[in-house]
């Protein structure tokens, strides 16, 4: 007896209603853009310059007396958060303490954190910094510009490989389905204000890598069985080709979600919006390849007339011998 | 159809074992890297300590590379710095006024006096009397200047020289700005170096980055204040002629001098020439030290030509104070006694034993060319990546297992053969991070879990089209051999684009980003062999052996 995520040799249609998922997709875009440009992300040192220190203590934290601590160094705006974990003891109280970059510093200023920690020692005698973390703002600007400079790249230079593996209405179709992927994830981030540091563009750049691994596997279907069947239409085509990877599709993401997860709930508070980046990049990817790419190749038609003679695996690296 | 060659059998075998046993070493940690550490002492003549002992705790013959913890996960200090590279233009101009004045003098009938003029901090001007003859001081000026030593400022000279008005201004050229921003980068980067290894920390990592930057990252240690007092310190010794003593820094103090505080008494200020008499470069010892009052003081010797300038300077000055100056802080002033000839004095002032003894080892391992400033600075203390590494592992084995057992229960024997795959394929990622020596880092072990969950795609994609092959039956065999081949350029490209933005993340990202990379890289390349070849090997040998009329997969 097998385990079966997905009934075997389904006929769903998975364009009866195109409208709807390409108008839900658009929606929930236009909603993340919007509460991208009204909160904006909850961008961590990493990108905005400032300190992070993070403390712990056996006695409880109260988070109003750390903040009166601090209150006549005048830092300007300062965050407190208690964290909290599984993994953490009875006596292993945490906070992440956070304020900008103090303004006409360039750089990381010892004194003020020498100060800070003074001032927090007084309040809680036994507290301990476990972990400092100073940017200043020359290099967050940098930065930035890395983390764009990287996503854009990363996204142009799988263009053009579909392209030129494909047809420019795969790559396409790919890129739509990145893009919708990309922003949705910026969307939930601004929208839960999770913390945006520089691990979040990892977590981006892979997000594009696994919903692009989920695209190729389905377009490559799609290349497969427009060969094969040179006269059933387009819309056909997409729906059988999706049926027949449906079931790798969702066994590749339950498993990848089922390491995702442990990592998420076991892993520790340090990686774990990292690691919810991903889970949601999954999620969103695999129905991003479903709905958003094979729709987009949908709207703008393929050339059917493939030059190449029809050959069943018909590629490139059908002679490669393993 | 559905056969290996033997000779491919036996590669593929070796490969998996290859990469296994490179990969043995990180699970007895603690053991090999007490065993890597006392070789390395041993090979440098220490002994005893049982460093034997421990060096015997691991064969040799094994191999003993490490996987290498980020910060992130061993806690220890990141810091980045960089070096201002400007400050020494300023010190080259301040040290070609007195070469400029002494050339001018002697043409003091042709252009009249000079005036030092104050400017900006790159250049210097001097005003002549007699302005029509400003074409000719400038090229006695001219003749200064020297060639530019570097590659590409070949042809070009050190200074440039252009006249506005009475004025003559003296800059460097722009061949020299980056020939000695190259120089002094690579100085600071030098001396950091020396002052780290001074203190003796374990495997620091000092690396250039840009143009002018320094990242250091020092594994171990709690705070990187400490780290930054050793490495921010300038160090910068200099011995001036000493003007006169007044009480503020704004007090007029003539061009060609300047204000500096005492370092001991509040409020008081030394105006000194600018131009320094020695400076702590060409120093060649420096060892803490009392003095005649049982006070803390550093002790300090100078090279033969440093200690014939100290030595005629003060045979010519007896009676007149000089100042001795530490990173622009005036540490004392004596008035000159008599002629020091030895090349050797002592500095006092109000240090404590400790001071002392870090004053001794930064004008040791010699002053920073130019100041440091810290731009990025990170901690991590040990606990929290004990903490961390601890987090990982379990999150890590509860994946693996959750998967294998999934796997097991969707594909059966199919399954197996993948599960093997995959604990082979983690494997060789350890072994393959251990011999290119990378960096694990906390997004590093995400990367692997990543791969976990990933690197059974290939499989699901080869098993799956098995099943649909089986559907039109064609027996056994054929299916199998049908699946692996048409499910290769999907599993290709697939992995193909994957491992592009891998590259890119590598290219552009930067520290625990790089770990992330480095990892989804490696396992993509692991989950490839071990889906295509070893996967398949597996269900060829079962195949062989078992002749099954129908397979379930």
């Amino acid at each position: 007896m097998r385990l079966r995520l997905v009934p075997q040799n389904t006929k769903w249609d998975f364009f009866s209603r195109p409208l709807l998922w390409l108008g839900i997709s658009t929606a929930l875009m236009i909603a993340a853009l919007v509460s991208f440009s009204i909160q904006g992300l909850n961008l961590g040192i990493d990108f905005t310059g400032g300190t992070t220190i993070r403390t712990e203590s056996a006695q409880p934290v109260v988070v109003a007396e750390y903040r009166e601590a601090l209150t006549p160094l005048q830092l300007g705006d300062v965050s407190i958060v208690e964290v909290d974990d599984l993994s953490f003891t009875d006596d292993q109280n945490v906070t992440i303490i956070k304020f900008q970059a103090q303004a006409g510093e360039e750089a990381v200023s010892a004194d003020l954190i020498r100060q800070v920690q003074a001032q927090l020692q007084t309040v809680v005698p036994d507290i301990t910094f476990v972990a400092v973390e100073s940017v200043g703002p020359e290099v967050s600007g940098e930065l930035i510009t890395k983390a764009v400079l990287a996503v854009t790249l990363a996204i142009a230079a799988v263009l053009i490989y579909i392209w030129l593996r494909f047809e420019w209405q795969f790559a396409l179709g790919a890129v739509a389905a990145l893009v919708h992927d990309v922003v949705l994830t910026i969307g939930v981030f601004s929208e839960l204000q999770i913390k945006f540091d520089l691990a979040i563009i990892a977590a981006l750049l892979t997000i594009v890598g696994y919903s692009l691994n989920d695209t190729v596997v389905v377009f490559d279907r799609v290349r497969e069985n427009l060969r094969k069947y040179k006269k059933m239409e387009l819309k056909e085509v997409l729906n059988i080709s999706i049926n027949e990877t449906l079931s790798r599709t969702v066994m590749t993401s339950v498993t990848t979600l089922l390491a995702l997860v442990s990592l998420y709930v076991l892993g520790g508070d340090v990686i774990r919006g990292f690691v919810f980046a991903m889970i949601w990049g999954v999620i969103v990817g695999t129905y991003s390849s479903v709905f958003i790419a094979s729709a987009v190749l949908l709207k703008l038609g393929v050339k059917r007339d493939w030059s190449k003679p029809d050959n069943t695996s018909g590629n490139q690296f059908s002679n490669v011998d393993a | 159809m559905l056969q290996i060659d033997g000779w491919k059998r036996v590669l593929i075998l070796l490969t998996c074992v290859v990469g296994l046993f490179l990969a043995l070493p990180n699970a007895f940690y603690p053991r090999v890297e007490a065993h890597n550490d006392a070789v390395a002492d041993l090979e440098v003549g220490m002994s005893g300590n049982g460093l034997e002992e421990l060096a015997a705790g691991w064969p040799s013959w094994m191999p003993s590379s490490l996987v290498n913890l980020g910060l992130d996960l061993r806690g220890g200090a990141h810091l980045l710095a960089e070096v201002q590279v400007s400050d020494v233009y300023k010190a080259r101009m301040t040290a070609t006024w007195p070469e400029v004045r002494d050339l001018l003098r002697e043409e003091r009938a042709t252009i009249g006096t000079i005036r030092l003029q104050p400017g900006p901090d790159d250049e210097l001007r001097v005003k002549i009397s007699k302005p029509d003859a400003i074409q000719e001081a400038a090229s006695i000026v001219r003749g200064l200047a020297r060639p530019v030593v570097s590659l590409t400022g070949a042809g070009a000279t050190d200074i440039q020289v252009s006249t506005e008005g009475d004025t003559i201004i003296v800059r460097l050229s722009e061949a020299e700005r980056l020939a000695t921003d190259q120089r002094t980068v690579q100085q600071a980067l030098e001396i950091v170096r020396r002052r780290i290894d001074e203190v003796g920390t374990r495997e620091p990592t000092i690396q250039r980055q840009g143009t002018d930057r320094i990242l250091i990252q020092v594994p171990g240690i709690g705070s990187a204040s400490e780290l930054k007092d050793i490495i921010g310190t300038t160090a910068q010794l200099t011995f001036h002629p000493v003007v006169g003593r007044v009480g503020s820094a704004d007090a007029p103090a003539g061009v060609g001098n300047q204000n500096l505080p005492s370092l001991d008494e509040e409020g008081v200020f030394y105006t000194v020439e600018n131009a320094p008499v020695v400076t702590g470069e060409e120093l060649v010892d420096a060892q803490p030290t009392f003095d005649q009052n049982g006070r803390p003081a550093v002790n300090f010797r100078f090279n033969p030509t440093g200690a014939r300038k100290f030595g005629d300077y003060t045979a010519e000055n007896i009676g007149s104070p000089f100042a001795i100056v530490l990173d622009g802080e005036v540490v004392s002033a004596p008035t000159i006694q008599s002629h020091i000839p030895g090349g050797s004095g002592i500095i006092t002032g109000r240090f404590s034993v400790e001071e002392t003894t870090n004053l001794a080892v930064l004008l040791r391992a010699g002053a920073l060319p130019a100041e440091l400033t810290f731009l990025e600075e990170r901690t991590i203390g040990p606990e929290l990546g004990q903490d961390s590494i601890e987090a990982g592992r379990i999150a890590c084995i509860v994946a693996f297992v959750g998967v294998l057992v999934f796997m097991f229960l969707s594909y059966g024997t199919f399954g197996l053969f993948a599960n093997i795959a995959l604990i082979i394929n983690v494997g060789m990622i350890f072994g393959l991070l251990s011999v290119i020596g990378a960096t694990l880092t906390l997004p590093g072990i995400a990367g692997i879990v990543l791969t976990i969950g990933m690197a059974v795609d290939a499989n699901v994609l080869v098993f799956e089209r098995i099943r649909e092959e089986l559907k039109t039956s064609k027996g056994p065999a054929r299916a199998i051999d049908l699946g692996y081949e048409k499910a290769l350029s999907a599993i290709l490209d697939a992995n193909i684009t994957t491992f592009i933005t891998a590259v890119i993340l590598f290219a552009v990202g930067s520290g625990p980003v790089r770990g992330f990379a480095i990892t989804l890289g490696l396992g993509i390349m692991t989950s490839v062999f071990t889906a295509i070849f070893v996967t398949r090997l597996m269900v060829i040998i079962w195949f062989e052996r078992r002749r099954p009329k129908t397979i379930e997969v």
